[in-house]
């Protein structure tokens, strides 16, 4: 595909994720959440049981919709071809880390933008902690990091997530008793769009994103690292389109899209220092990983093994930082949390340092 | 001529390699890949160098030829 092409594709796709962004608080997700991947595996999490917060237990069809679109797509596009056994167990350990940092924040890097297009400034010192968090992940790969190569693996290892996603979404439409659901009322997890509504909404995104590789941090690291601004456009459309439609909802209905300023904000908090620690966290972990956690959802159901592993990490995470009280809330962070940031720095830092200096050669 | 082998690598790799490599001034490289993310990616960077690619598929597998 010529570049100018590439490039209308994911300024096209990035308007029309931010709009789906937008419309999904108008049809019931909390608000600026239209999608958050972080904060919906941490629903996911919570509905299976596996944390008990009450107020964030639902199955979020958008991240069934986002790897089944994605699979779908690759299957049309015939890029589906399972692989992995690229530091697996590695993945995981930073997908744990990076959903610590996501969850310190109140949001993953595709919330980060859309808490921006409403108008939340405290996703501004996010994203200043995120892009740092970028820059110090380039400086490990400018010096030779690597996790090393992945090799062909069996069809069914690459069928494992969607397979999963397909059980995931007969649990939620069964709902049978051992699934948790927050009630109404009682936090983010009772808030959400219809079901159906939800899953074709993940599924456009999911097929949108495979097609145009769409990543929330490859944005910034292409920048830096090739001048290349292709990812940074997508970014760029979901932040002006989610704006624009956050707006005229505002407008056109009684509900509220769009306050601009830090106090009050919606499933946020004001303490700047952990919102840029936070996604600072987020932001080093994913150039590691090679991708922001929708890249992972997508990468799964394209049939990369190691991005599987990368998801559990993050569902693992999220359930850690809700048993343990590492995640924030609208109060601000826990201490637990703070301390379990730093260690997350200092275990992504030391994954860097050691898979960049300790390397050996082959 | 240069050969890099990128396949399996996650991004940016792929095309950290080749900027590595293109940073010698040869004119000539070759490049296996094994996704087609990849081999848009370092398409992208080599043409922005002003190379010309060629590119082959087989078996799932992209060697690609960026001559200036």
């Amino acid at each position: 595909m010529k570049t100018q092409n590439e490039k209308l594709l994911i300024v096209v796709a990035g308007c029309i994720i931010g709009i789906i962004g937008s419309l999904l608080v108008y049809f019931g997700n909390p608000a600026n959440m239209g999608f958050c991947i972080a904060c919906f595996i941490r629903d996911t999490a919570g509905a299976l049981g596996v944390h008990r917060a009450a107020p964030v237990q639902y199955i979020r069809p958008e991240i069934i919709g986002l790897v089944l679109g994605s699979f779908l797509m690759a299957l049309f596009s015939k890029e589906f071809s399972t692989k992995g056994g690229s530091s697996p167990a590695t993945r995981f350990v930073l997908g744990f880390f990076v959903m610590i940092g996501c969850l310190m924040f109140l949001g993953c890097p595709f919330r980060m933008i859309l808490r921006l297009a409403g108008g939340d400034l405290n996703a501004l010192i996010g994203m200043a902690g995120f892009v740092c968090g970028i820059l110090v992940g380039i400086f490990f790969l400018n010096k030779g990091y690597s996790l090393k190569r992945t090799y062909r693996q069996p069809v069914s290892d690459g069928l494992v997530l969607p397979i999963i996603q397909v059980i995931l979404f007969a649990l939620l439409c069964a709902a049978p008793a051992f699934i948790f659901f927050s009630e109404e009322g009682a936090g983010p997890g009772a808030k959400h769009a219809a079901i159906g509504l939800s899953l074709v909404a993940g599924l456009i995104v999911g097929a949108l994103a495979q097609r145009t590789r769409l990543c929330m941090v490859g944005g910034f690291r292409d920048l830096v690292l090739f001048k290349e601004p292709k990812l940074i456009l997508g970014f760029l459309a979901i932040f002006v389109s989610a704006l624009v439609m956050n707006l005229i909802l505002n407008s056109a209905t009684d509900g509220v899209y769009f306050t601009l300023g830090m106090a009050g904000q919606p499933v946020a908090h004001t303490d700047g220092l952990w919102n840029f620690l936070g996604l600072f966290l987020a932001g080093f972990g994913c150039v590691l990983l090679g991708g922001c956690p929708l890249r992972q959802l997508i990468l799964s159901g394209e049939g990369n093994s190691d991005s599987v592993l990368t998801v559990l990490g993050l569902f693992v995470g999220a359930a850690f930082a809700h048993n343990f009280g590492l995640a924030a809330s609208a109060e601000g962070p826990t201490p637990n949390g703070k301390i379990a940031v730093i260690i997350g720095i200092v275990v992504v830092a030391f994954i860097g340092c050691i898979n960049t200096f300790m390397k050996k050669e082959k | 001529m240069n050969t890099i082998d990128a396949r399996g690598l996650s991004c940016p790799e792929p095309v950290m390699l080749l900027k590595q490599a293109m940073s010698s001034g040869a004119s000539s490289y070759e490049m296996k890949v094994d996704c087609k993310t990849a081999k848009e990616n370092v398409t992208r960077y080599a043409t922005s160098q002003g190379y010309k690619t060629d590119v082959k598929e087989s078996d799932g597998e992209f060697t690609l030829t960026f001559t200036k």
